[in-house]
């Protein structure tokens, strides 16, 4: 516990550094509140206004987990097909790339034209851009699965399926995590974009609406609200892969 | 008369267009240890695949105690080059994975190979992930891995391969040990000269690419041979003949 501590202890020091450097700009340069407003300011009136926060943060959280799970499921379902099927590998994959050229700030607002202001249009945008990252971390990770070890699972009579589910599934575990870690940090943006391209709450349409009303430390207080949330959701996506692959766990320690 | 436990006849294969084995043929008695001894390259991985049945012969057949390959189950127990253990599976569900893929339920084969860790010289490890292993105990693992399938014979292909001399000499010590206590029949395939001469009954001397059989070397040498056996000077002998058809054979290695 206390060398995990002291491993920390950097991150915590600069961390600090940066808000107490911010903090003395704003107090000694003579700059306006309402141009860069101390953090101190952005704390204080975070929690002034806590309630309208909490409520605009839950239809972000909502729209940010139902569209990762729709992503993680379509990214699962056809790693698994094109993983059987090399014709349709070659047929899906260049969608899948054109999916990722779109340019989210015209399609956002497109995507509320054809879906609505609810809870629709948020959760197809976050899943269009967490796919192809966990499309291509599984099938990267089933392309990992060491050729000895397949070679072997055949010699002993394993079928195709079997061997998918022995060896190249959890061959694909250590990068599905990755990719998972990558895109839990896309997914929360990708909520607030698609709110502020228009919603009836959220935590993009909070900062939107602050903007207007030339209030620069409520967005700074919705910002600070998106990035904790991430990191939330970040250090549950590690917890996941610690508890889910013990056998890295053991790795690690030997190797420490 | 008993047929032989395996019976190669004539077999070519080759691989993008380019000829690998030239008319192979060998046999192997129940019971016997042969190795494939030749330079690398020479086709010795491409004869496992054509035995393991995932790479189809060109010509010839293979019979295993008479029937055809393929018309039987796998007849084979195939231990590759590297140890191949699953990294996310503990050292006890590494072993029992042929019996797995066999239908066997995992608690039935778990009860199947733990009484065989001690001779192994795994006990005490069945709960180990491979990484917390060290290289011989893999081995051991995946040798342990390979019998426990109890198929007609044993394909070890470079079983020691990977590893350091000393940890080898050890361990083609232990295995020979292992063999004379065991009603096994096995195929080793492998570069290394004194592995061959101290575990086979016969060897087969395979030429570069297209590999052809230029020479069987039978050893009628006592077991054990592996250090403190009686064999030493025999065994030079024979493996310095070995070694000698094995560089005439390689032009770009004459001075």
């Amino acid at each position: 516990m206390r060398a995990k501590l002291e491993r920390g202890l950097p991150a915590l020091i600069s961390i600090a550094l940066l808000f107490l450097a911010w903090e003395a700009y704003a107090r000694l340069s003579g700059i306006s509140p309402t141009a860069l407003p101390a953090p101190s300011r952005v704390l204080a009136e975070a929690w002034q206004y806590r309630q309208a926060l909490a409520d605009n943060t839950l239809p972000t959280l909502m729209a940010t987990l139902t569209g990762f799970a729709l992503s993680l499921v379509a990214a699962f379902v056809l790693s698994v097909a094109v993983d059987f099927s090399e014709p349709l590998r070659r047929a899906l994959f260049p969608i899948f790339i054109i999916s990722q050229t779109l340019p989210l700030v015209a399609i956002a607002p497109l995507v509320v034209l054809w879906f609505g202001f609810g809870l629709v249009p948020k959760i197809l945008l976050v899943a269009l851009v967490t796919f192809f990252p966990m499309l291509v971390a599984l099938t990267q990770g089933y392309a990992s699965t060491e050729e000895e070890i397949e070679q072997l699972l055949a010699s002993m009579g394993a079928p195709r399926w079997r061997r998918f589910l022995l060896a190249r599934l959890p061959s694909a575990l250590p990068y599905f995590f990755a990719g998972l870690r990558i895109s839990i940090t896309y997914a929360v943006v990708g909520a607030i974009f698609a709110e502020y391209a228009g919603a009836a709450k959220g935590l993009g349409i909070y900062i939107l609406s602050a903007k207007n009303n030339f209030r620069p430390d409520l967005v700074l207080a919705g910002v600070m609200v998106s990035s904790v949330l991430t990191l939330l959701l970040f250090g549950l996506s590690l917890l996941a892969a610690y508890l889910v692959m013990p056998w890295s766990r053991a790795t690690k320690e030997r190797k420490r | 008369m008993i047929p032989p436990r395996l019976e190669i006849r004539n077999i070519a294969s080759s691989y993008d267009g380019m000829k690998v084995l030239n008319d192979i043929s060998l046999s192997v008695q129940p019971g016997e240890f042969v190795s494939i001894l030749g330079p690398s390259g020479a086709g010795k991985s491409t004869l496992f695949r054509l035995l393991t049945g995932t790479k189809s012969p060109d010509a010839g057949e293979i019979r295993v105690d008479g029937k055809m390959l393929g018309d039987a189950s796998p007849a084979f127990a195939f231990m590759p080059q590297r140890d191949a253990l699953m990294p996310w599976r503990r050292i006890i569900d590494n072993t029992t994975l042929g019996l797995e893929v066999q239908g066997m339920s995992r608690k039935q084969a778990r009860s199947r190979v733990q009484p065989l860790f001690a001779e192994f010289g795994l006990a005490g490890f069945e709960q180990h992930y491979p990484a917390g292993l060290s290289g011989g105990m893999r081995q051991r693992a995946a040798l342990l891995r390979t019998v426990v399938q109890e198929r007609p014979m044993l394909l070890l292909d470079e079983p020691f391969g990977a590893l350091d001399a000393l940890t080898r000499a050890g361990m083609q010590r232990w295995l020979e040990g292992m063999w004379m206590r065991h009603d096994w029949t096995a195929m080793l395939v492998t570069h290394d000269v004194r592995e061959a001469v101290s575990l086979s009954d016969r060897i087969y001397l395979l030429s570069p690419r297209p590999a052809e059989i230029i020479r069987v070397v039978d050893i009628p040498l006592a077991r054990p041979r592996v250090l403190g056996g009686t064999a030493g000077a025999e065994a030079a002998a024979i493996e310095h003949s070995i070694l000698e058809t094995l560089l005439n054979l390689t032009e770009d290695m004459k001075p």
